[in-house]
């Protein structure tokens, strides 16, 4: 009854992501892949929502449509604002066509900087690409880098840092876009367990002074409940809605606190009966 | 508790920032120590001056078989005290002179062939299909193979050098580039996606720079193509009044100077070798800067 109540109070929330029975499907006729299917979810303004998972529940898909980096094949998706459908006509507009008053910003779990440009540069580029100007750009770029606690290594080489240090200037470099929704595929899943540890505390930190709207997917459950003010839980092939957690723990939590242990506790059972179904 | 003391809040905020800083410390270690710059060259240089050294030995040991007589085959003092001479004659500096200019106005027009047709390969399917594999055969062909052609069109002149010149370098040119594009890695043009980035902005921005060490590669294969055709041109098309090296060379020959002929190889495998050394150096000065390098 509670999570009714909850339910009901974030669709009073301004939603600035809203996907309506949105389905996706790669390929066509007996080779047809059925990757998403009539997923349904809303994100509110501000909101940080953990997309969790095993195997192939099409959480990274979910992430390159509501990026705009692919179609949807059915259902409506709502970003700011903005509604894209899914037709043959829409189809045709190709990609990265949402409204560009809510930026969106992906990052994925390599940094994926440019080693040609300096970390500054990295950073830089989205202005560059926006017409910012050089001194404004360079300022802004030295503000981003102090936001992720790297201002002294903007004139670094990005094969100079660590990789936790590489995902902070990929978060700069997002931030440097202006995004208001960022779109986060497993970005720690690559880094030990210690430097994810301290991230984390990072991303809450920077999701708060940026006011930021973030969906993160993983397949780290504990660190979905460290992080997550929702945490979505996806079946596999195709990946539909199981079931939606409110986190309702204080910040800040620790990833090793019984608060969180236990919820994950919970919402691994969950993951575990799903993985159990698909073993006929 | 967490109202009560805003000094304590702070503290933790601290806490964390030292945290930060103080994993970046020991991720990043502590700065790498470079030797003493006359030890590293030191230390670089001698395998490659005992290498020469060996060469000359077994040339000097060839010359005391007596395999061929001497004044066929000079040992290398005879041969090194030709080349001091001529090297400290003004005359074989125009020489060279002349050659370089060839080779760098060729090899410049390769590049600059290369470069268009490379990325207008790259740029357009319909092109690809149609000369993609042509390029590619080009590149396998003998350059010698297109110098009567070259007679025929352009006589005995310059132009004819440079066509072949040309031809030569230019395929690999565009090899380079053309590679360097179509292995442009995934999370970079996905990267490029989610930055927005299209059209022109695409190619200034990610495309370009990320074909860079292949396009060096493609230039680097040029320049030795484009040095080879142009020594079989030089020693083919003797174009009158430009006493080029390869027609000191050729005239060397007429006069039976073994010493004048060795020295000349001597000349052009140098030249070859300090433009290989330049290429080189450009090429580890970009992988350093990206971080290709194992260390």
């Amino acid at each position: 009854m509670s999570i009714l109540e909850a339910t009901e109070l974030r669709t009073d929330r301004d939603a600035v992501v809203r996907l309506d029975s949105v389905s996706k499907q790669y390929g066509s006729g007996s080779n047809a892949l059925l990757a998403l299917d009539k997923v349904s979810l809303t994100v509110a303004k501000g909101e940080f929502v953990c997309l969790l998972g095993a195997s192939g529940c099409g959480k990274s898909t979910l992430l390159s449509l509501v990026a705009g980096l692919d179609e949807i094949s059915g259902g409506t998706l709502d970003i700011g604002g903005r509604q894209v459908v899914a037709d043959c006509t829409a189809a045709k507009q190709g990609p990265g066509r949402h409204d560009k008053s809510v930026a969106v910003s992906l990052m994925f779990q390599e940094a994926a900087l440019f080693p040609w440009l300096s970390v500054a540069g990295n950073v830089e580029l989205p202005m560059r690409l926006r017409g910012v100007s050089r001194t404004e750009r360079k300022q802004r770029a030295q503000e981003l880098l102090e936001v992720v606690r790297l201002k002294d290594f903007g004139h670094k080489r990005p094969h100079e840092l660590s990789g936790g240090m590489r995902q902070r200037v990929a978060l700069a470099r997002s931030l440097a876009q202006n995004a208001d929704i960022l779109l986060m595929d497993e970005p720690f899943g690559a880094l030990d367990a210690m430097t994810r540890d301290i991230l984390h505390d990072e991303l809450e930190r920077v999701w708060r002074e940026q006011e930021l709207t973030i969906l993160f997917v993983t397949h780290n459950v504990r660190e979905a409940v460290r992080l997550g003010d929702r945490v979505i839980l996806l079946s596999s092939r195709p990946g539909r809605v199981i079931e939606d957690f409110p986190i309702t723990h204080e910040r800040p939590r620790r990833i090793d606190s019984p608060e969180v242990s236990g919820q994950a506790a919970e919402i691994t059972d969950r993951l575990r009966a799903e993985v159990a179904r698909h073993a006929s | 508790m967490q109202a009560e003391l805003p000094t304590d809040t702070r503290t933790e905020s601290d806490r964390a920032a030292d945290r930060v800083t103080g994993l970046d410390a020991l991720e990043l270690g502590p700065a790498k120590q470079k030797g003493a710059l006359g030890r590293r060259i030191w230390r670089s240089a001698w395998p490659k001056l005992l290498a020469i050294a060996i060469v000359i030995l077994g040339w000097q040991a060839v010359v005391w078989s007596q395999w061929k007589p001497e004044y066929v085959l000079p040992g290398p003092v005879t041969v090194f005290s030709e080349l001091g001479s001529l090297t400290t004659d003004a005359d074989f500096w125009d020489g060279v002179t002349l050659t370089m200019i060839r080779a760098i106005t060729g090899f410049g027009l390769a590049v600059l062939i290369g470069t268009i047709v490379g990325a207008a390969v790259s740029r357009f399917a319909p092109l690809r299909a149609a000369i993609g594999s042509l390029i590619t055969g080009l590149q396998t062909m003998p350059s010698i193979m297109w110098f009567p052609l070259a007679i025929l069109l352009f006589q005995i002149s310059e132009s004819a050098i440079m066509f072949v010149v040309i031809i030569g370098a230019a395929p690999s040119v565009a090899n380079g580039l053309i590679s360097g594009i179509d292995y442009v890695p995934r999370t970079w043009l996905r990267v490029g996606q989610v930055l927005g980035m299209k059209g022109f902005a695409k190619y200034r921005h990610l495309i370009l720079p990320a074909s860079l060490p292949s396009f060096i590669s493609g230039l680097k294969q040029g320049w030795a193509f484009s040095w080879r055709s142009l020594m079989a041109g030089e020693l083919l098309v003797i174009v009158p009044g430009a006493l080029s090296i390869g027609v000191r060379m050729q005239q060397a020959r007429d006069l039976s100077e073994a010493e004048l002929v060795i020295s000349y190889i001597i000349v052009v495998l140098v030249i070859g070798i300090l433009i290989d050394v330049l290429f080189n150096a450009a090429d580890n000065a970009l992988r350093k800067r990206w971080g290709l390098t194992g260390s």
